[in-house]
């Protein structure tokens, strides 16, 4: 079969993409913000909720114990997936802006103080920041950030003397949200780790197009969603090497993160559990399980050739559009584009191209500092997925064209 | 309706042309607003003598709809009352939210009705409006 076969073939597993916007067929570049779900996971949630509907744990009935069952093997596709050594290592929680705010809560309570540093970068998205400033505001500790160039990468010439004596923790993008850029998170671990300080993945961009070890990269916590991984929203991952996990107290309390309960005293369970509290999305974590296995029987070989031609024919197509301008243009990054047009909002351009069909994200992006730093309001922004194919390049050609001529019209 | 509508001669022309976008020296109310869901700003100055706009500015960030609607409101405030300039944006609010056709008192406010049919580009159209508001609601400044 050849790629074009085999990717039209995947996008008959997606019904979603069969939507017509405003009579146009829908043709979706907001991969980003969350992918498309395909028919084996809506499938997956529908008939676990159709057939075994249940709470998890502690159940002695059938319902509850295949839930339960199907829960955790989800766990171990996961544990797979990222390479962690333990399954317990593999924290569910809602998604990466949870784990970001369980470690910087649990993490933080334990191990920042006053006049400790926490070290980001200028692309981080709002959520690895936020919960950090939080933490800071909470201790008295402080934010110190890692610059970047112009090209949209991290300028990592002063990162040795960023990591400092009290430098706590790196938190830092695997890939950049509005950019694209794959960062050299291998080369940063290793230059805190000789400093003996922890580091924080940000996986939301990565995980969905590139193979991620955690134990060849070393991190001490990885996180990620799984509704940008093809799977549902209300599911995500902290991955946390044991030793952080264990000695880190409690993030929320409740049902299921405790061994033991008296007035006096409290007993919190073990590993991934102690992270766990409450009732979690069950659907949703096995719907991400039906995900992997819907991934795991595709070509990677042939999805990861085929992003890559899809990205270099959009930057050849788009790069022939009047008054275009990237933002991002690392040699090392994947398919996310964010531009603008000369004189022309990117809300503008989002509104003009909705009107066609086409599904793009236009503003910050949750990266008010970065904008900042290209000094910007915001960009229009394409990101591709697998499905995504030629033709979808086009149509967003044809919409940009469109757009440029409703602006100039007048000044004809 | 549709995005020809949106995006009339009108508007394409206050949007990428916009009129009295300047700070106003003299000015004895001002107020900065801000749409945190997209991060358009403007900034409205407005000189009032005795309950008359006598003038009024802008300078902003923002797209084509909310440049060319605080534009078209500089133009239409200019040498109105404080109590006549409350009507219009009543008036120009109910245009965007109903389905009725313009009055003529709103003038070229009139072409911003394509807006409707566009809800998340509502508070564009509305934003620099809302901030001349909340612009008279300041204190007025002697300094």
């Amino acid at each position: 079969m050849d790629t074009n076969s085999y990717i039209a073939k995947i996008r008959s597993n997606f019904p979603a993409l069969n939507t017509k916007v405003n009579n146009h067929p829908l043709i979706y570049l907001d991969n980003a913000a969350t992918s498309q779900k395909p028919q084996q996971v809506i499938d997956a949630i529908s008939k676990y909720y159709a057939t075994i509907n249940s709470n998890i744990h502690r159940g002695v009935h059938f319902l509850s114990e295949t839930a339960t069952e199907i829960y955790e093997q989800t766990r171990q596709k996961i544990q797979n997936t990222i390479n962690a050594k333990f399954s317990q290592e593999c924290i569910f929680v809602r998604g990466t802006t949870e784990a970001i705010n369980l470690v910087a809560s649990s993490f933080g309570q334990k191990f920042v103080q006053q006049r400790d540093e926490i070290l980001i970068s200028v692309m981080e998205h709002h959520s690895n920041i936020v919960p950090w400033k939080l933490l800071c505001e909470r201790t008295g500790a402080k934010l110190t950030i890692i610059p970047i160039t112009e090209t949209g990468e991290l300028d990592l010439t002063g990162l040795d003397a960023l990591l400092k004596p009290n430098t706590k923790i790196v938190a830092i993008s695997h890939v950049s949200n509005s950019l694209g850029t794959i960062n050299p998170i291998k080369q940063i671990i290793q230059q805190a780790h000789a400093k003996n300080i922890p580091v924080l993945i940000d996986g939301a961009q990565a995980l969905p197009h590139l193979k991620v070890d955690v134990q060849d990269l070393d991190c001490d916590f990885y996180v990620g969603s799984a509704h940008k991984c093809y799977a549902p929203m209300g599911a995500g991952l902290l991955y946390g090497k044991r030793a952080w996990l264990e000695k880190m107290p409690p993030y929320q309390g409740g049902g299921n993160m405790i061994l033991q309960v008296t007035f006096d005293k409290i007993t919190y369970n073990e590993l991934p559990y102690k992270f766990e509290a409450g009732t979690p999305s069950v659907a949703d974590v096995i719907g991400w399980g039906a995900a992997i296995d819907y991934l795991q029987q595709l070509d990677y070989a042939i999805i990861a050739q085929h992003e890559h031609d899809l990205y270099a024919y959009a930057m050849q197509k788009l790069s022939a559009i009047d008054g275009i301008k990237f933002y991002g243009k690392a040699k090392n990054k994947i398919g996310i584009i964010s531009f603008t047009l000369e004189n022309i909002h990117p809300h503008d351009i989002g509104t003009i191209a909705n009107e066609y069909g086409v599904a793009i994200r236009t503003g910050h992006h949750c990266n008010m500092p970065l904008m900042d730093f290209f000094g910007i309001p915001g960009t229009a922004r394409a990101s591709l997925a697998m499905y995504n194919v030629n033709s979808d390049i086009d149509q967003l050609c044809w919409v940009l064209n469109k757009t440029q001529q409703i602006f100039h019209r007048h000044q004809k | 309706m549709n995005i020809d509508d949106l995006y009339q001669e009108l508007i394409i022309d206050h949007g990428t042309d916009p009129r009295n976008c300047h700070v106003l020296n003299n000015a004895n109310h001002e107020f900065e607003g801000f749409n945190p869901l997209c991060g358009d700003k403007v900034h409205v100055y407005v000189l009032v003598e005795n309950d008359i706009i006598s003038d009024v500015s802008f300078t902003n960030k923002g797209c084509a709809i909310s440049t060319a609607s605080a534009s078209i409101m500089t133009e239409i405030l200019k040498g109105k009352t404080i109590n006549a300039a409350q009507d219009i944006f009543k008036q120009f609010q109910h245009l965007l939210t109903s389905e009725e056709a313009a009055g003529a008192s709103l003038g070229k406010l009139a072409a911003l009705v394509g807006v409707r049919k566009f809800p998340s580009r509502v508070k564009c159209a509305t934003l620099a409006w809302h901030t001349f508001q909340q612009a008279l609601n300041v204190r007025e400044n002697h300094g």
